[in-house]
């Protein structure tokens, strides 16, 4: 699934970023497969979410969280 | 004598970096601007140990070495120039301790440059809070460097990292990882090819966007040749040195760091269940902004009545006290009068920077860009125009430089255009002045008539702002790739002394900015109103005089008489009446005419203008503001400044463009007289429309 899918609360494992579609800039800031990434609370319409990557708080648009495939975690 | 050593302050955005630089520097500081751009640059001096001084530069907040904008590019044109006055003999990296993570992205960069650096974890306070302890032995040793652990919050730490700048020749210039590894062919041969520079200053010239800046031409020019790699290519690389860093970071913190999560407390969480709440997050947002125009408005109303008055009074004294003559009346009716017009504002400007001051060092400014972003990208702007739009309230310049971190060139081209409709700090002098002579006193909930009129005003300016962003973005035919990254930073308790010294420093610039453009109009324009060609002028007495020998006139009204006929035929009332055509449909009279004109250089030069107009000629001691209000309309006779002329002044100045500072800073970010003349036109037309109706229908 991609991170846009994520539910508030959840988790997940960044699987896979593709690079054409996602800023070095959020790459830097931890964006990277192998890293957690949780929903810590989404705006009105899901957009944009504001996420807790890696230990770093920030807001993306969905139109970027579509490229980010994560796996949940199951806790 | 020794040498001053030079220091660079390097960090993340929100890591707390200019509080280290106001703790190392105190009011020991200057602000100034980057030669050709109006990125801000920051440098102090600060005494260490032993009689030794540093030279302390804080470099503009940034991520990574990899430039996504004018103020990251300046970080990279430093470090990447030996050859500049303030290349650093040793930087210090400050990070946060609760990211420290994302923060040694930054510092194993800065390492590669082999640059003696020194790590400064800060907010080191909150360690205990949030349940951290790092083993600062085992980090030094891994990262190759010396910590200071500080926290400018509690004030420890600021003395040992004083002392490792110091001794800075004691630090290690080797990197903490190979970067190179990630694919050694491609690094070997461009080892091979440039055998004299350093490895990752070449890596850094070559996946620089050239856009930016002229970061060592040469060298990136003979490396064209060299180069063999795609942009996607060069961008797949980046990311697998972005990963290649954070595995040595991951590695060096699962040892030097442990966070016990049942001790850690969390005050974000809770905060931001409730700020960023998809209704109470927007109800609060609106208070906020409510509660900030009232205390603007009823706060700042004592301390500038005082100065309004003081000024009156100097400039009586002045005239009782120097010998009469033309130097006097310069001094008291041109100078003093004019700064009375600009100093009589800075209760206003002070409020209105603490306040945008704590938005931004709270963290609560983020929260806005969050929750506003969804909105404001109907109207083609994005979250983060908020904060050029707040800011545009203290003033257009700081917020359309604020537009740099907007990550598309359309937004960040939109709300460039659409940012000098928000209530700038000065226009609230011409607002006020006509708030209070045409609007009447009395309140409504608690909220006074004077104030909503002004809170209405405001919400005008940004309903004019959002309004022609949607017609810029259905008009404007600008492809751009569009994203969107914004750091949510922890809540921090503002520090008073960053706040006070903000405030401090921007209202100076504001007043000295803008005095000096006042000053000079005053003393023109006293010229302009004292002196003047022919006949009706230079023999104004006896013209009066003639005219009304029958009227019987006592000595005082003959002598009003004639001030106001001296006037009427100075250079600045021939200027006045050759316009008064056009604005005479708006309500005004040539007085304001003028005052509008000379506006277009700055708009607060308006009440100033007034000012010296009105007490050309004028004996009293008077406030401005009496002096406004005893005028009387020419042609349709009761006060100049009624509720019809009082509005439609108020909409001119809502709408028209009128700041050469302004037009100046949109012509160097979009780097095209294009957009700016096309704001003065536009905005300046709509204006007067506006105006016009305002006053045809309310008259």
């Amino acid at each position: 699934m991609t991170l846009a899918e994520l539910k508030r609360g959840q988790r997940g494992i960044i699987v896979d970023v593709s690079s054409i579609h996602i800023p070095l800039k959020l790459l830097e800031m931890g964006c990277l497969p192998g890293n957690m990434v949780e929903l810590v609370q989404a705006a009105p319409f899901a957009d944009p979410m504001y996420l807790n990557i890696n230990g770093s708080h920030l807001a993306i648009r969905k139109e970027t969280a579509i490229h980010i495939i994560i796996e949940t975690v199951h806790e | 004598m020794s040498k001053q050593i030079n220091v660079a302050l390097i960090g993340n955005p929100n890591t707390g970096k200019t509080s280290v630089f106001n703790a190392l520097t105190g009011l020991n500081q200057k602000v100034g601007n980057y030669p050709g751009i109006t990125v801000e640059k920051k440098e102090g001096i600060c005494k260490l140990p032993r009689g030794v001084k540093a030279h302390i530069i804080d470099l503009p907040g940034t991520y990574s070495l990899n430039a996504s904008s004018l103020d990251e590019n300046v970080v990279i044109e430093l470090l990447l120039n030996k050859n500049d006055k303030d290349y650093p003999d040793v930087a210090v990296v400050v990070s946060d301790v609760e990211n420290l993570k994302r923060n040694l992205l930054l510092f194993t960069q800065i390492k590669d440059l082999e640059i003696p650096t020194i790590l400064a974890i800060n907010m080191s306070d909150r360690m205990a809070y949030k349940g951290i302890s790092l083993d600062i032995a085992y980090l030094e040793e891994e990262l190759k460097t010396k910590i200071a652990l500080i926290s400018t919050r509690k004030n420890t730490g600021i003395d040992e990292l004083k002392e490792l700048i110091t001794n800075y020749k004691d630090l290690s210039v080797k990197p903490c990882l190979q970067a190179s590894e990630i694919e050694p062919t491609y690094f070997n041969d461009l080892r091979k090819a440039f055998p004299n520079q350093l490895l990752y200053k070449l890596w850094l010239v070559i996946t620089q966007d050239v856009n930016f800046g002229k970061t060592d031409r040469q060298t990136f020019e003979a490396v064209e040749d060299f180069k063999t790699k795609s942009k996607a290519d060069l961008k797949r690389l980046q990311q697998k040195e972005t990963i290649k860093r954070y595995q040595f970071i991951n590695e060096t913190l699962k040892a030097g760091q442990t966070i016990d999560l049942k001790s850690a407390k969390d005050l974000r969480i809770k905060l931001d269940r409730i700020l960023t709440h998809k209704v109470w997050g927007y109800v609060i947002f609106a208070f906020i902004l409510l509660l900030i125009f009232q205390a603007i408005y009823d706060w700042s109303s004592v301390p500038m009545d005082f100065i309004d008055s003081s000024f009156a009074s100097l400039s009586e004294w002045v005239k009782d006290t120097l010998p009469e003559g033309a130097f006097t009346n310069l001094l008291a009716e041109g100078i003093i009068s004019g700064l009375g017009g600009i100093v009589i504002f800075i209760p206003q400007i002070a409020f209105l920077f603490l306040f945008i001051s704590i938005l931004e060092e709270s963290g609560y400014m983020s929260r806005v860009v969050f929750l506003m972003d969804r909105v404001m990208r109907r109207f083609g702007l994005s979250g983060k125009s908020v904060v050029p739009l707040i800011s545009g309230t203290a003033c257009a310049i700081p917020a359309i430089m604020a537009a740099r971190n907007i990550e598309s060139w359309k937004e960040r081209l939109i709300t460039i255009l659409v940012t000098p409709f928000t209530t700038c700090s000065a226009r609230l002098p011409v607002y006020l002045i006509i708030i209070a002579l045409v609007i009447p006193e009395g309140r409504i909930l608690g909220l006074s008539y004077q104030a909503l009129t002004l809170m209405l005003l405001y919400l005008i300016g940004f309903g004019a702002a959002v309004g022609s962003a949607w017609i810029l973005n259905k008009v404007l035919k600008i492809k751009s790739k569009s994203f969107f990254v914004v750091e949510m930073p922890n809540y921090k308790m503002p520090l008073v002394k960053n706040v006070a010294l903000t405030v401090l420093e921007k209202t100076k610039a504001f007043v000295f900015g803008a005095g000096k453009i006042i000053l000079a109009i005053s003393i023109v324009l006293w010229f302009l109103a004292s002196y003047g060609p022919g006949e009706d002028f230079n023999n104004a007495e006896n013209i009066v005089s003639e005219q009304v020998a029958s009227e019987n006139l006592t000595e005082d009204e003959l002598h009003q008489r004639i001030e106001s006929h001296k006037l009427e035929h100075s250079f600045i009332g021939i200027a006045g009446h050759a316009i008064e055509p056009a604005i005479r449909p708006l309500g005004y009279d040539w007085k304001i005419g003028i005052a509008i004109v000379s506006s277009f250089a700055a708009r607060e030069v308006f009440v100033g203008t007034l000012a010296t107009i009105y007490s050309v000629g004028s004996d009293e001691e008077e406030t401005i503001k009496n002096r406004m209000a005893g005028e009387v309309n020419p042609i349709l006779g009761g006060p100049l400044f009624n509720f019809a002329s009082g509005i439609s002044l108020l909409l001119f100045y809502a709408f028209a463009m009128q700041c050469m500072s302004t037009l100046a800073i949109v012509k160097r970010e979009t780097n095209t007289w294009k957009w700016p003349i096309l704001q003065l036109v536009i905005m300046s037309t709509f204006a007067y429309i506006v105006a016009l109706v305002a006053f045809q229908v309310l008259k």
